[in-house]
Order: structure tokens, then sequence, then C-alpha cells
């Protein structure tokens, strides 16, 4: 009785080949549109979510001068290893505070040359960047008081100097200074703005000050504040701190700046909301547009079919079994066009995933969402018109028009 | 799953199978209103071969379509087998067009990107007739239409005489009790009709089914042991003087 029933329609769906075709299709474009694009909305989410815990969200810097308009004319002082002396004695709650310089230079393994950006600070930086040592060891105390030419480098510049060799114990040339190479860093990856994190060599602040700056001057300080201590707070003080040490009278503004990274990852997750909203809207359209597709099929055939259910009542066929067998159609084509959707949308966004390289986070929540609401138009627009002829009188449906 | 007059009808066997009293027909509403039947008093008994016969527009298909309970009157009572159809749901009526008629249309009414064949199966299909039993069914009734080798032509792929004969073969595939024919000689070669009233008439002799045929052609009517004329919605004359009478 349900065999016979959905024998009757396998066999129609197969009769009207055209019909189904258009359907299904229609369900597989509006399924796998919104698959794709809250795939690849999450994904991109979660990408700039892992940068942010990377990039530390408990992270101060603090730099010379202030950006802004107006402001770049007048030379600020520079930072001094005293600034950073005083903000470990005054400032609570911190867990590290780096001192930073750097600079572009060529180095040399050989006769390979490599340009990439030379970074003087203390073993402290590790600690607030969240670098780990990926083989050989950080810098000794006496390595950074005395200002020896040790360094650590960055996957990128291992790779381009050493190729698959151990770079350990070598020694390289920072333009002019021999160095011997301690460590080798763990490999970061591309940065969320795109840059290579891991083209950099580090070496003891105070032999970049002085053999390769010649100067006492410290480009950035990076600190980390306890976890559960408020960033606000720290900032507020280490600006009340650097004020008085740099005697700028209260009508004054600051000659330096306190980067907060919080406001960083604030904006930039700003900015995906902004992406997954943009990409729902184009999914909704899409779903909207497949549906209409379905719609207009259905529709288009309506005179087809109620003709059709006209032959079927006359020949003894009950108003029952029409709807059963117009129901099952319509379940099927719009299941199979949901499935395909789902397995064409899943794949296609893990593909685009790897393409984009985001990570590929599947949310069931937007799947069902998609399927169930493009079956529905499915069945509803499959089922209601042949409702609608199954109940006339079967000389009306057979003379339609 | 039965349908319902059949226990009824066992102490009613004198009744006829058909019975018309003051059926009327009206279409239409108000300034529109078209009556195409005026209170049509008509029985048929079983057995009979019955042509219909009237000017175009006399409300003959419109007899037809009530006959074949494929509409219903707009008033008066139509019984089958001393039933009240009145009285009927729509699915007991589908179940008694499932179980005693076989409807020749008089425009073939076929389904379309369908094969002749998978046409002549469908009554049985809603039969619940197994599918092996089906086909033969089907290829038997086709070739008893003279359209063997032609079971796998759709509608579109088979002339207009075939497409008939195809309507045909669906029409008695079932054996039914009454068989309706609207025109189903209308677009034959005289030939060709002439082999379709013998075999008409041969279902009728043979296997006793009752025949209500509407034709507008002497030589077809002359087949029915009864003539019935339509003039204006309503019954002009009803001769029974017919071969069979
Ligand atoms: N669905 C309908 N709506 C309105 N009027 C109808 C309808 N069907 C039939 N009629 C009218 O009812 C009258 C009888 O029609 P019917 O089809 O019964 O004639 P007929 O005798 O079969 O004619 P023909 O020999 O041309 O087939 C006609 O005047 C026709 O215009
Ligand atoms: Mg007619």
């Amino acid at each position: 009785m349900y065999l016979q029933t959905l024998l009757i329609a396998l066999s129609e769906i197969r009769r009207n080949a055209m019909r189904s075709f258009l359907t299904i299709l229609g369900i597989i474009i509006g399924v796998s549109a919104v698959i794709i694009m809250s795939t690849i909305g999450q994904g991109a989410t979660a990408k700039v979510t892992a940068d942010i815990a990377k990039l530390g969200s408990n992270m101060l810097s603090i730099r010379t001068g202030q950006r802004g308009p107006g402001r770049s004319s007048e030379v600020a002082r520079p930072l001094e290893l005293s600034d950073v002396e005083a903000i470990e004695r005054d400032i609570e709650n911190l867990e590290a505070v780096a001192p930073m310089s750097s600079t572009g230079l060529t180095v040399v393994y050989g006769n390979v040359n490599w340009a990439t950006s030379i970074i003087g600070t203390t073993d402290k930086y590790l600690d607030v960047r969240d670098w780990e040592i990926d083989s050989g060891r950080a810098f000794t105390q006496s390595e950074m008081r005395t200002g020896k030419m040790v360094c650590i480098m960055g996957g990128t510049v291992r790779k381009e100097l050493f190729g698959g060799q151990d770079p350990v114990n070598e020694k390289i040339r920072l333009g002019r200074q021999s160095c011997k190479v301690v460590g080798v860093l763990k490999s970061k990856g591309l940065s969320s703005f795109g840059s290579d994190q891991d083209d950099i060599v580090m070496i003891p602040l105070q032999a970049f000050q002085r053999r390769i700056s010649g100067n006492r001057d410290i480009g950035r300080i990076y600190l980390s504040v306890n976890e559960g201590a408020s960033t606000d707070t720290a900032r507020e003080e280490i600006s009340r701190l650097l004020r008085e040490r740099r005697k700028i009278r209260p009508k004054d503004a600051d000659d330096f700046s306190v980067f907060d990274m919080k406001e960083v990852s604030d904006t930039m997750a700003g900015t995906t909301e902004v992406l997954t909203t943009l990409l729902s809207a184009v999914a909704a359209v899409s779903l909207l547009v497949g549906g209409i597709g379905i719609m207009n099929i259905m529709l288009v055939s309506v005179t087809e079919r109620t003709r059709e259910i006209g032959v079927r009542l006359a020949i003894g066929a009950r108003e029952y079994e029409v709807l059963m067998q117009f129901l099952v159609e319509a379940v099927v084509l719009s299941t199979l066009g949901g499935i395909i959707g789902i397995l064409f949308g899943v794949s296609s966004s893990f593909g685009l995933t790897k393409l984009l390289k985001i990570p590929f986070v599947l949310d069931p929540f937007m799947i069902a969402i998609a399927f169930i609401f493009s079956t529905a138009i499915g069945v509803i627009f499959g089922f209601f018109p042949a409702r609608k002829a199954a109940r006339l009188n079967p000389i009306d449906a057979l003379r339609h028009e | 799953m039965s349908v319902p007059m059949s226990n009824r009808n066992k102490g009613n066997s004198t009744a006829p199978l058909l019975e018309f009293q003051a059926v009327t027909k009206v279409y239409g509403m108000g300034l529109a209103e078209m009556k195409a039947l005026r209170g049509v008093d008509l029985s048929v008994n079983e057995g009979e071969f019955v042509a219909v016969m009237g000017p175009s527009g006399s409300g003959k298909s419109t007899c037809m379509n009530i006959l074949g309970c494929l509409d219903i009157p707009t008033d008066g009572n139509y019984l089958f087998k001393g039933v009240e159809t009145g009285t009927l749901s729509r699915d007991q009526r589908a179940l008694l067009r499932r179980q005693y008629l076989g409807f020749i249309f008089q425009g073939y009414n076929l389904l379309g990107r369908t094969s002749a064949v998978e046409n002549v199966e469908l009554p049985l299909l809603y039969r619940r007739t197994p599918a092996h039993r089906r086909r033969e069914l089907a290829m038997e009734a086709l070739r008893t239409v003279g359209l063997d080798g032609l079971e796998k032509h759709s509608p579109a792929e088979l002339s207009g005489g075939q497409q008939q004969r195809v309507a045909i073969a669906r029409a008695i595939v079932t054996k039914p009790s009454l068989l309706l024919a609207d025109e189903p000689t209308g677009n034959l070669d005289t030939e060709r009709s002439l082999e379709i009233m013998d075999l008409l008439a041969s279902f009728n002799r043979d296997l006793g089914i009752t025949i209500v045929m509407v034709t507008h052609e002497r030589d077809m009517a002359a087949y029915a042991g009864r003539i019935i004329k339509f003039k204006d919605g309503l019954v002009a004359s009803d001769d029974n003087s017919g071969r069979n009478a």
C-alpha cells in the first residue's frame, strides 16, 4: 500500500524529469548557499578569535609619540631602559615587562643572504608575546647583561639560511657583526594582518644597542598584566608614571602612547561580525531565490498536474491516494535536494576554507535550518496545489485550463 | 475497502443499473446560468447497449459525466444499482468508479509523457493488481484494440485515432460492469470505427458489460439496442426497437 504509493511517486518523478530536476536544483542552491556562507563566516570568526588569543588579550604596548593629526611634527623623547625599570618597580599586577627595539637588516650564512627584521630584547619578550623555543635555548642572564652577540631565529629565517640543517651553534652575520645562533622559535605563521611573524631574528637588547643601533633608545615596551587584573588600571598608572618621568605639564597632551591589545582584538572581532552578518544576508537571499524557483516550477505545472489529478480521480483514485502520491513525490524530491545540497555545501565549504586557510567549522544548526526551510518550500509548493486539485470534482479537474 | 452499495444491492437486484430521477444540471449562476439538463428521467438495465444521440450542446456529455460519477446533479437523483449516489461521500464515489466503471472521454485524457501501456495500467494500479498481472492485462487490452507493437509510445507519438484506442483500452482493461463512452469513434475512419463498434458489441454480448455510448453517427448507433435522443437538455425520444430489443 505504502510501497505502491512510493512506486507511483517515483515513476512520476522519472516521468517529470525536468520538473523534478529543477525542483531539486532549487533546493540544492538554497541549502548549499546557506551552508557555504555560514561555514565561511564562522571559520573567519574562529580564525580571528584564535589570532586574538595568540595576541594576548592581557597585553599592553608603549611607544613614544602620538598617532594622529598635528602631532607627528615634534620629535618625542625616546623611551629608555630606566623607564622599563621604573615601570617594573612602580606598577602593580604586571606579569612581565619586555623592552624591544628593532631594525631591518640583511643576515648572512655562508653565501646565503636574507633581509629580515632584527629585534633587540630580553627573554621576557618570549613570555609577553607568547613565543616558544623550538630547539636550542633562550638568552642567559649573562648574555643579556653583557650584550653578547647571540641570536634566536624565527622559522622563516632558519629555512631561508639553513634549509633542513640545524642552525644551533652555527655562526651567522648580522650586517657586519658575527653572531652565534643559540635557539630557534616555534613557528607562528601569518598574523591576522597577513605578515610573516616567523621572519625575525632576536638578539639581547644590550647587544642591539651597542652593536647595531648605536644608541640607548628603546622602540617599544611590551607588558603583560596578571590574569584577572585590569588592563585599564595598568594603562592609567603607566600613563601617570610616564607623564611624571617625562615632566609633562597637566595641560599638555601625552607624548607617548599606550595600546591595549584588547582594543585591537575588539576591532577585529567587530569586523568579522560584520562579515558574518553580510554572509548571512547573502545566504538568506540565496535561500529565498531557491525557494522562489521551486515555487515557480510548481505553480507553472499546476494546470498539467490538475488535469492529471482529474484523470486519476476519474479512473478511481481517491483524494487521499492522489494526495499521498504528491506528498511522497514532494518529500522525496525535497529531501533528495536537501541531502545533495548538504553534501555539496559541506564539501565546497571544506574546499573553500582550505583555500582561505581558515578553520572548517560546521554549524549543525544552520544546516538544519537550511534543510528544513528548503524542504518545507518544496513540500508546501508541491503539495498544496495538488491538494486543491484533488478536492475538485473529477470533471472540473479534467477541464482545468 | 469495499464499495458501500454491494451489500445493500443484494436485495435489490431487480432495480435498473442506472436510474435518473428528474436530474437537472445547471452551469454558472445569474445571467450566465446555463441549464445543460432540465429534469431528465432515464433508466438503463444491466446488459443494455444504449446509444445517446442529439445535437451539439444538447447535454449528452453532461449526462455521461453524471452517469460516470465525475460530476454531481444540481437537482434530482441519480441511482446506481438502486443506491442514491447523492448520499455517497467523495471517496465512496471514487471507489464506485474504480470498481464498476470504465470511461472513454470525448478528448482521450491520457497522461502525457507516459507510454501507452502505462496509461492502460493506470486503473489497475488503483485496484492493487500485482505488477506482472497489470502488464499482462494491459498488453492484452492493447492487443484487443489493435495497438500491439505501439505499447512503448507516449501519446505525443501516437495519431489521434491511436490515442483514442489507448483510451478505449484503458476503459476496458478492468472489465467494468458499465462502460461509458463519449464519442469513442469520433476520431476514427469508418473502417476503424466499425472495428471498434464490433469490439464494444462483443464486450456487451460476451462479457455482459452494460454500455452507454454517445455518438453522432447513425451507423454506430445501429449497433446499440436502444437509442436515446437528447434535445435541449431533455430526452426527446427513447427508441427501444434496436436489434437487442
Ligand atoms: N463546465 C461548463 N460550464 C458551463 N457550461 C457548460 C459546461 N459544460 C457544458 N456546458 C454547457 O452545457 C451545454 C451542454 O453541454 P454538453 O457538453 O453536455 O453538450 P454535448 O451534447 O455533449 O455536445 P457535443 O455533441 O458538442 O459534445 C452546452 O450548452 C454547454 O455550453
Ligand atoms: Mg459532448
